[in-house]
């Protein structure tokens, strides 16, 4: 067994491993990486031989932890890691409890969403370090290459490494600041899965928000991200006919995972529960309402256009003015839509605004705007998938089953 | 771990010498450089002299810090916190983050006389 195919099949270890022997390293996730790599090097070659230990996890731990003390001793560092490379180190001494792993790898989200990182080097590093997904299945999402992707990683690692950036929770008057930024690396990571229909980022964004909710229950946004994630994941099965996205209009709702539906309703719930819920609790609130309408006709638009309402007094962005003119669109009528949309300026470029006029201007019978209006959302689709349906939405042909 | 800070202002903006918003700005800075020797994490700092600066390139000399810098540095400060996070708490009190900016390194092998 390769390395790398160990790495994939011990996915989760890999996290907890490397989260551990950072912050025994004092946040020196560059050195940490490293010795984690040459652990499950030593895996490849030792677990092929003997056979798979009974906890791989604590026996990578402590194989790396002792490559950290070599590497260590060898550089005869003089500072504070000197102390701890003079020890001896024994099974017992990894400290395995199930608590302080998911501690450490929630230090690890918040380092590798650190501000003084780029945005696509959050999200690139939490695919590795926190999510375990190998370089090369990271240089296929970012559609880059491999030693570009390592490069980049490398960087990464060593600012957070060099620059020191703490390998901690930020303390309380940091928090909802750095909060909010792992939460939109999370999210980011599953929408990327979600928009590209790659299945193993949507998984990873949802194993994420998991862990987050996990450790922090009593914030609610953190829940609310779970819970619009798992609402927004329980669609896939039917958002996809052939190579063509299907619209949640046309969308066959017998498809839909009514297990995560039933999940996300609990958990938006709990989110509702506790005080400042924000953009993510009412998306998932909204996806909530989709979720369990029996159709698209007898969907509560009135109240889905009212969370759009608060929606847009948090994050005013061009998607939820769209979103949100398309919901009134269908509880006041179109006309009430499109006077929403026209009051907006500078989305010129967004295919879902083109789509969106397009849609309430066929419905108040203005078919020459209509046709035009798909035609200028066709133009700018960057999306295969998208652009199909598009297509077919303009020629007034129902869905192909 | 020593942080290097160097503060840059954009020409024509933050107060003009002379006026009654640089005076108040002026024990903004002595306050924070205060704080800094109190909780000893001060180490160095020292104004610079915009105007003097000149650059050193091979063998050619050019008037002014290069030619695309639209910022210009007019003060350095070091300071010895434990981490990022802190470098950027003492980095927010600083006045001209207001209108310039604050640009953080980490050190490697700082020598002082």
């Amino acid at each position: 067994m390769s390395a790398d195919s160990l790495e994939r099949a011990f996915r989760g270890e890999r996290g907890a491993v490397l989260a551990t022997i950072t912050r025994r390293l004092d946040g020196d996730l560059a050195l940490a990486e490293d010795v984690v790599q040459d652990a499950f090097v030593a895996a490849a070659v030792e677990w092929d031989r003997r056979g798979v230990p009974d906890r791989p996890g604590a026996w990578l731990t402590t194989t790396a932890w002792r490559k950290a003390l070599d590497r260590l001793r060898h550089q005869r560092v003089v500072d504070a890691h000197a102390a701890a490379a003079g020890e001896t180190v024994t099974w017992d001494e990894i400290d395995w409890e199930q608590s302080s792993l998911e501690d450490d790898q929630l230090r690890m989200l918040f380092a590798c969403c650190h501000p003084a990182l780029s945005p696509e080097a959050r999200m690139a590093l939490t695919l590795r370090s926190v999510a375990g997904l190998t370089v090369p299945e990271i240089a296929r999402a970012f559609i880059s290459t491999e030693p570009a992707m390592e490069r980049r990683l490398t960087r990464a690692r060593n600012k957070v490494s060099q620059g020191r950036i703490p390998f901690r929770v930020p303390s309380d008057d940091l928090l909802p600041e750095r909060l909010a930024g792992v939460l939109r690396v999370v999210y980011l990571i599953f929408n990327e899965g979600h928009a590209a229909t790659r299945g193993d980022l949507r998984a990873e964004g949802v194993r994420l928000a998991r862990l987050l909710a996990r450790l922090m229950p009593d914030t609610a946004e953190a829940l609310g991200l779970l819970a619009l994630l798992l609402l927004t994941d329980a669609r896939t099965p039917a958002r996809l006919r052939g190579d063509e996205l299907v619209a949640l209009a046309e969308q066959d709702r017998a498809l839909w995972d009514g297990a995560l539906i039933a999940e996300g309703v609990a958990v938006l719930e709990r989110a509702l529960r506790l005080p400042h819920p924000g953009a993510y609790t009412i998306q998932a609130a909204i996806a909530a309402l989709h979720d369990q309408a029996p159709s698209f006709a007898a969907t509560d638009w009135s109240q889905i256009a009212g969370l759009y309402g608060e929606l847009a007094r948090i994050d005013a962005s061009p998607v939820v003015t769209i979103n949100r003119a398309v919901a009134v669109g269908f509880a006041d009528g179109p006309a009430a839509g499109l006077e929403l949309l026209d009051a907006v300026e500078g989305l010129e470029r967004y295919v879902s605004l083109h789509a969106a006029r397009a849609e309430l201007l066929g419905r108040l019978g203005d078919a020459a705007g209509a046709d035009a209006a798909y035609a200028r959302a066709i133009a700018l689709s960057a999306h295969e998938h998208e652009r199909a349906a598009l297509i077919r939405r303009r020629t007034g042909r129902s869905p192909t089953r | 771990m020593n942080y290097l800070l160097t503060l840059y202002y954009r020409d024509g903006e933050g107060p003009q010498q002379g006026t009654p918003e640089f005076d108040a700005e002026m024990k903004i800075w002595n306050g924070v450089l205060e704080d800094m020797k109190r909780d000893g994490v001060y180490v160095a700092a020292s104004g610079l002299k915009p105007e003097t600066a000149t650059t050193l390139r091979r063998e050619t000399v050019t008037d002014g810090p290069y030619a695309e810098t639209k910022e210009i540095l007019f003060s350095f400060i070091i300071i010895d916190v434990p981490d990022l996070d802190a470098a950027l708490a003492w980095s927010r009190k600083l006045p001209s983050t207001e209108y310039g900016a604050v640009q953080i390194h980490a050190t490697e092998g700082l020598e002082l006389a």
